[in-house]
């Protein structure tokens, strides 16, 4: 690559990086300023942070709605990851012609667009008395075709003769699933786990349907209640907004390489 | 002779029968069976002990449905600008950073990557303070003396403001699906086409965009339906304004089921209808992928 080349190169990187990371700043310096510093555009931090918590705090069940959504996403992660894990090796470790033919129609599942389902789904949920339980949130989202898949590609590169040795010591069928196949493949389930917690805390639509009491609010659904009213006060906003993404930012910062593995494993 | 009960190979393949029954019977009651009950519902009028058989009624009533045509013009806006802009970028971007001798390729990957922890309707809060009538993209605007624009209460003006946040959201998650991709490619291909003479360009065109096509159908069937169930956006970023000139159709679909007096009989029309469109688009994408191998 000539020098020229790398320039222009970096020229592009450095834009579409800035573009990228700029409106996140803008949310960061929002947080700490006044509402009318935040539309005046405001860009370097401000000292009314704490402000902006004590109207956010008096204005939504800040509380309430984190703990709210940190149920659902924990509850929602483990029950994906056992369900979704033991199948996928169930499909792969055990496969015939009945079982691949069962996954080829479980795949049409995800062609199914969500609002296609969504209202016989919460006549469902209303019929078995499960409306604002996290139940209701949870059990439309266990079982996907994607994440199936993500742990069949992985079983595939589960060692055969682990398995062999495993059963002449005498380790039963689910015992080798649970104590050598989830040890070995902690990546996998690193990725699966971050792509399905983060799925679950920024789930908006479903939860808007389903949960419809104050008692069962969720971060997306504070943060979206936040602009009604007649004026909208931007600095708790952008708080809100800010507290809602820090932990999704956190394990997204910490866990990228899971996240990235994780939506596009199973395609690989 | 016949072995009583069952042997070893039967055994097991029973034990994996029971290891993946409990993910695919949630996918038949949750996804399967609610799916057959729409396309019921979707030949229905009336609730409760009042249902009839209502034949296509609610399918005709679509075809005279203004709110709908508006709709469905509004979401084929967003898949026909977005998704081949969203793609494209991604694809630079993807091959900038596929280039072995580029320093600093992993903080570049970070940031363009980043947008993608931010959820919806919090990205969508952004959008809509950065782009308010006296925020800073208008002061920025009126600063290079460029007119402002009220984002907001133009119709084609929110539009963009919708694709921009979606473009800003989208471009890092698809760029690492084509990085994925990329790096399954041997390198040594770019080199051996370099000393050819091929420009930059035609290794674009005629190297990078076919050894990735598997992967550029993937992310385009997952655009498309993106694209078609957009919500969050609709909702939070424009409320669908002003008038309905930014509505999705899904948020149609919500209003019209749970903000509305409930018309659960029309709504399941209307999604059976967003369904035939994914499923035919990528039917499209798919028959096109295929053609030039």
């Amino acid at each position: 690559m000539t020098k020229g080349k790398k320039i222009l190169a970096h020229a592009v990187l450095i834009l579409a990086s800035f573009l990228s990371v700029f409106p996140l700043y803008y949310m960061l310096c929002g947080a700490t300023n006044t509402s009318i510093d935040v539309v005046r555009g405001k860009l370097i931090p401000g000292t009314y942070l704490v402000e902006n918590f004590k109207s956010l705090v008096a204005n939504q069940n800040l509380g309430l709605a984190m703990a709210n959504s940190f149920r659902n996403a924990i509850l929602m992660t483990l029950i994906t990851l056992l369900v979704c894990s033991i199948a996928g090796y169930g499909f792969e470790i055990y496969h015939d012609k009945a079982k691949d033919a069962l996954m080829s129609v479980l795949l049409l599942a995800m062609m199914l667009p969500f609002v296609a389902i969504m209202i016989p789904l919460f006549k469902m949920m209303s019929h078995w008395g499960l409306v604002n339980s996290w139940a209701a949130f949870v059990l439309p989202s266990i079982s996907t075709p994607f994440m199936i898949m993500l742990f069949r590609q992985a079983s595939r590169s589960f060692p055969n003769d682990i398995i062999e040795a495993a059963r002449l010591d005498g380790l039963s069928e689910i015992g080798i699933f649970f104590r050598m196949f989830v040890p070995i493949m902690r990546s996998t389930y690193g990725a699966a786990m971050t792509v399905t917690f983060m799925n679950a805390w920024n789930s908006y639509l479903w939860p808007k349907v389903v949960f419809q009491s104050n008692a069962s609010i969720t971060m997306p659904m504070l943060v979206a209640n936040l602009k009604s009213g007649y004026s909208v006060d931007y600095g708790m906003l952008m708080l809100g907004v800010l507290i809602c993404t820090l932990p999704t930012a956190i394990i997204f910062l910490c866990l990228q390489k899971s996240f990235a593995n994780g939506i596009t494993g199973a395609v690989k | 002779m016949k072995k009583k009960g069952l042997n070893m190979e039967q055994k097991r393949s029973l034990t994996g029968w029971a290891f993946l029954l409990p993910a695919a019977l949630l996918i038949f009651v949750f996804c399967f069976y609610p799916m057959v009950q729409a396309l019921i519902l979707s030949f229905q009028k009336g609730t409760g002990s009042a249902v009839q058989p209502a034949g296509f009624a609610n399918y005709v009533r679509i075809l005279k449905d203004a709110t709908f045509q508006q709709c469905l013009f509004n979401t084929i806006f967003y898949f026909v600008i977005q998704v081949p802009i969203m793609l494209i970028l991604a694809l630079i971007l993807a091959q900038l950073l596929n280039s072995p001798n580029i320093k600093g390729k992993g903080i570049y990957r970070t940031m363009i990557f980043l947008p993608c922890a931010t959820s919806l309707v919090s990205y969508s809060m952004i959008f809509k303070s950065l782009f308010a009538n006296d925020g800073l993209v208008n002061r920025v605007l009126s600063t290079v003396g460029i007119p402002t624009v009220d984002w907001f209460q133009n119709a084609w003006a929110a539009r963009w403001v919708i694709v921009i946040a979606l473009v800003w959201r989208w471009t890092g998650y698809n760029m690492v699906f084509y990085l994925a991709g990329l790096q399954n490619i041997d390198y040594s291909i770019y080199e051996a086409a370099r000393i050819d003479g091929a420009s930059p360009l035609q290794q674009f065109v005629h190297l990078t965009i076919p050894l990735l096509k598997p992967t550029i159908l993937l992310t385009a069937i997952m655009s498309t339906s993106g694209t078609l169930q957009l919500f969050d956006e609709s909702v939070n970023l424009t409320a669908g304004g002003p008038g309905k000139a930014t509505m999705t159709l899904t948020h149609y679909i919500y209003n019209i089921s749970f903000v509305e007096t409930p018309k659960f009989n029309y709504a399941a029309a209307l999604s059976v209808f967003i369904l035939v469109v994914v499923a035919v688009l990528s039917a499209i994408q798919m028959k096109v992928g295929d053609k030039r191998d």
